[in-house]
């Protein structure tokens, strides 16, 4: 059976089609969960996808934090189901307390559509495990508040932890301030949960699954999630 | 006195008098703010329409032409595809960042009113010298606008035109296009039918914002443009997006008869032209219209320009599940009023009549204004000028410099960066070409489009410069493999009122109309934009043109930049501009950033030399034959070879013709001049006899210019700059602008 995706549509949230449009081509099936909505449909992951939630009002994700489908997130997060969330869905995880930090407005004060490299490192989560590409993942992003940030004490923990598990690296794997698109604390990309279940990342991986559209390195994160579920049932 | 009342606008005297007796009495005041902003430019085209009339708009896959919300054309397998440009000029340059982003939004809407879904979205922006604090704010903020709605919205922005030039100075020019897709069963009509059917006014509340837009659209600036904001509208795409999903779900729900977008000058307009456009009368109560703000009157509510907003006609049956739809998307659906077979527009407030006003009268009675029409006196002299005034040519390495920092020439990434132009995983090629392409799913086909103003010898040369545009876009389709459908336009101009601008305003008509019949692609929707003027002096004659192209197979395109070392490089189309009248240089951007002239003979355009080199190139691409391809335009040749070397990242070494000999006015003529009928492109050397043997079946003329390769551009004899400094003149000079007229670099 294939892995049943979860995705979630506020008012506002754009990326819910091209999310849908990437799990099919992992060979998934994805499901539309309502942001009105109180359960979710006994899917296997879910992804909170991008867009301006409720408008982005108030502070991006804010308001989108306190929808009820967040609740039952919460719930499905908290007995270790896959939560991926892309750039808005990052900031409502943020905001929800379900991810540390916050991301603030771009350190050029401007919206960024651009190509970034990123580099795959840390603890293994259901979105990047078994992902070691030999060049850094070339995935766009696409958001005017996509600056992580988060206390002293919080992004050595994230570090030690080994919650890091995308950053923001030049072609030659190295995170430096050039490849930093949005002035991210140590080039911080996509962050992972203490369990590491919960994954939050910045960068749009629906946008890089076919080479015709510029890459197809996007596709691994969705396929992980199918080939971790295999795993599992093999080890069970 | 309003700016309708003054003599020559639509309300003069004769105006008043025609209305009273039409009516057999005088209208009320809420009749006449109607009348008056139904009758101006913005919506009447009382002073285009009889030249509108004479260009070409059908075609064997023309399935909607102008007169509806935007024009549709077929692409096959039951698929259409929907698109307009529109002006938002005014409103930009009274407060840049709403009046661009409600641009946008009311571009967007006329596009999902037929039922489409916005697939893509283009700018052509003008604005005077960058570098100027005034200019380098309203840019900035005006960039900023197209990016917050387009952003939001989730609707990409995959191409655009970003032109400085002082002419623009005072009027800036923000023209948006979007692009929509839809089955052909779901395509859908804002012709209000059906007597007893209710008019449904959806999304947003209404409020004071925006109020005579239209009319304030139709008029010059003045000293106090700033006392003008009140009539600028706010956007707010959040909303928007929620309307495009709540009417993209309208399609599941039989029982709707029209749809249409409530846009410059508000219900007034389209409810009126809907009832218009189906012979029947409309009877309004406002009292129903959800409001934003307490104690407005009737013809407030009417005038209104509040965004986010559209009007439906459905049946009574339809009408718990259109709401319901509405309601999922947490909009309003108020039922406002009732189609009737009176002809007539009533508009009441409760109890009270607040207008009455038969509907022919409204829509299609606003007087035709002719005023007269003269040439420049000295058009002769102008034309005949030489370009450069007899003065020495510049050195080519520090004119190429120039070139690229004065910004229209170059990247713009400073701007589309800063759009996204990803979204909806299809865009296959975005900014920074030729054309952008977006794949069509479920095909091997795709779409290229492209926006490009007219040329800079405008003001004494209309026709040439609007067609040149014309020709411009069907070479930007042809380098990256398409073949044109369809154009939609946008005619900015100064005020008709003017001798000099009725004339350019007649030539420029008559130039796209020329043009398009010469390509034999239709016209399917547009937009006038007149009255671009400040205390007495306007902008040059702007043609936009909107162009869509078929690319098929997909697979097969080409782009801008040299794809390898070691591929030969060729120019395909006239390859001496000193045999050109002016040599290409009359109202070239050369001439302007050597000391802001225009003058000299405009550029020849001649369809059949056009459709030769694009046939070679678009066959070429086809057969697999180039690497890259790119039209000439701004800035000539050299400017083109910085396109190709920045964009591939590697330089090339090419050489004149010998031909050309050491005269120092042909090599700048050579190097920059604007000549049309033009592409640069490379191929494999292998590749070189059979590309031959198509250019001479094609009859377009072809020549090999050099190799690419090594790390710099090297013109031999004439200059060689390194690749990473040509780099920073072709992508950096808009940043620089902004760091020079003191915004900080981000």
């Amino acid at each position: 059976m294939p892995v049943r995706f979860g995705i979630v549509v506020f008012p506002g949230t754009w990326s819910d089609r091209d999310c849908a449009h990437a799990v099919a081509l992992a060979g998934s099936e994805a499901v539309t969960l309502w942001h009105a909505d109180r359960e979710l449909a006994g899917v296997d992951c879910v992804i909170l996808p991008g867009g301006f939630a409720y408008g982005d009002y108030l502070r991006a994700g804010a308001i989108a934090a306190h929808a009820p489908i967040i609740a039952a997130v919460r719930s499905f997060a908290a007995a270790g189901g896959p939560v991926l969330g892309i750039c808005n869905g990052f900031q409502v995880l943020c905001e929800a307390g379900l991810l540390p930090g916050a991301l603030l407005r771009n350190r050029s004060l401007q919206f960024r559509c651009q190509w970034t490299g990123l580099r795959v490192e840390g603890r293994p989560t259901p979105f990047t495990a078994g992902l070691a590409p030999a060049t850094p993942l070339r995935i766009p992003i696409s958001h005017g508040e996509g600056r992580y940030h988060a206390d002293p004490d919080t992004i050595a923990g994230l570090e030690l932890g080994g919650r890091v598990v995308l950053r923001y690296v030049d072609a030659r794997g190295a995170a430096t301030p050039d490849a930093n698109p949005n002035g991210s604390l140590h080039n911080i990309a996509g962050i992972a949960s203490a369990a590491g279940n919960v994954v939050g990342m910045m960068p749009h991986p629906e946008r890089a699954c076919e080479a015709l559209l510029g890459s197809a390195d996007g596709l691994g994160m969705f396929r992980a999630v199918a080939a971790a579920r295999l795993g599992a049932a093999r080890s069970r | 006195m309003t700016a309708a009342e003054a003599e020559g606008g639509p309300l003069d005297t004769a105006g008043q008098r025609q209305v009273a007796e039409r009516l057999g009495r005088e209208p009320s005041p809420t009749e006449r703010a109607m009348i008056a902003v139904l009758w101006s430019e913005h919506c009447s085209y009382r002073t285009s329409r009889r030249l509108l009339r004479e260009l070409p708009a059908q075609g064997p896959r023309v399935v909607q032409g102008p007169g509806e919300n935007a024009g549709v054309v077929d692409l096959g397998d039951d698929l259409l595809c929907c698109f307009k440009i529109e002006s938002h000029n005014h409103p930009s340059a009274v407060e840049p960042v709403q009046g661009a982003a409600t641009g946008v939004g009311g571009i967007l809407r006329d596009v999902f009113a037929m039922g489409a879904r916005p697939v893509a979205l283009l700018d052509a922006i003008r604005f005077g010298d960058p570098t100027d604090p005034l200019q380098a704010l309203r840019f900035a903020r005006v960039v900023e606008g197209i990016g917050w709605y387009g952003n939001c919205v989730g609707v990409p922005t995959v191409g655009g035109e970003t032109v400085f030039d002082a002419a623009y100075q005072d009027n800036c020019l923000v023209n948006a296009m979007c692009v929509g897709l839809v089955p052909r069963d779901r395509l859908r009509h804002a012709t209000a039918g059906g007597l007893g059917n209710l008019v449904l006014l959806v999304g947003a509340d209404t409020g004071r914002d925006g109020i005579g837009g239209a009319a304030f659209a139709s008029a010059a600036f003045d000293h106090d443009r700033e006392r003008r904001r009140p009539a600028v509208q706010v956007g707010n795409p959040f909303l928007e997006k929620c309307l495009i999903e709540a009417c993209q779900e309208l399609a599941a729900v039989p029982g709707i008869v029209a749809l249409q977008d409530c846009g410059a000058a508000g219900l007034t307009s389209s409810c009126a032209e809907m009832a218009h456009r189906g012979g029947v009368g409309l009877a309004l109560d406002v009292a129903h219209v959800s409001r934003r703000e307490r104690g407005m009157t009737a013809a407030e509510v009417m005038l209104s320009e509040s965004q986010e907003r559209m009007v439906l006609v459905v049946e009574p049956a339809a009408l718990a599940a259109v709401r319901a739809r509405f309601d999922r998307w947490g909009l309003h659906s108020d039922v406002i009023g009732t189609v009737t077979g009176s002809g007539r527009l009533t508009v009441r407030d409760g109890a009270a009549v607040a207008a009455d006003l038969p509907l022919d009268l409204l829509v299609a009675g606003s007087p035709e204004h002719r005023p007269p029409a003269r040439p420049p006196a000295d058009l002769a002299a102008r034309q005949a000028r030489d370009p450069l005034d007899g003065a020495d040519p510049p050195d080519p390495r520090s004119a190429l410099q120039r070139l690229l920092g004065a910004g229209s020439c170059g990247e713009a990434r400073w701007v589309w960066r800063q759009y996204d132009h990803m979204v909806g995983d299809d865009t296959v090629a975005g900014p920074g070409g030729d054309a952008a392409v977006i794949r069509l799913r479920g095909r091997d086909d795709g779409l290229a489009l492209t926006v490009d103003g007219g040329h800079r010898s405008s003001p004494y040369a209309p026709r040439a410069a609007a067609a040149a545009a014309v020709f411009e876009a069907a070479r930007n389709l042809a380098a990256v493999g398409a073949e044109p459908l369809a154009v939609t336009n946008c005619l900015n101009g100064g005020s008709p009122d003017q001798p000099v601008g009725m004339w350019q305003l007649e030539e420029t008509v008559g130039g796209l109309g020329d043009a398009c019949r010469a390509l034999g692609v239709p016209i399917v929707s547009g937009n006038v934009s007149l009255y671009n003027d400040t205390l007495g002096r306007g902008i040059p004659p702007t043609l936009v043109v909107g162009m869509v192209g078929r690319l098929a197979p997909l697979a097969r395109r080409a782009g801008i930049g040299f794809a390898a070392p070691g591929h030969r490089v060729l120019l395909v189309g006239p390859s001496d501009p000193s045999a050109e009248p002016g040599a290409g240089l009359g109202g070239s951007e050369l001439q302007r950033v050597l000391g802001g002239a225009c003058h000299g003979p405009a550029p020849v355009v001649d369809p059949d030399r056009e459709g030769r080199a694009r046939r070679l190139v678009g066959g070429a691409i086809r057969a697999g034959l180039l690497a890259s391809a790119h039209d000439l335009a701004l800035g000539g040749l050299a400017v083109a070879l910085t396109d190709a070397c920045c964009t591939g990242g590697m330089g090339c070494t090419v050489s004149p013709p010998p031909a050309l000999g050491p005269d120092r006015r042909a090599r700048t003529a050579w190097l920059f001049g604007e000549v049309g009928a033009r592409f640069l492109v490379s191929c494999e050397p292998t590749a070189r006899a059979a590309l031959r043997g198509m250019a001479a079946a094609a009859g377009a003329p072809l020549v090999e210019l050099g190799t690419t390769g090594g790390d710099a551009l090297t013109i031999t004899g004439l200059l060689s700059v390194p690749l990473a400094e040509l780099h920073g003149w072709w992508g950096g000079a808009i940043a620089a602008a902004m760091a020079a007229a003191g915004r900080p670099p981000p």
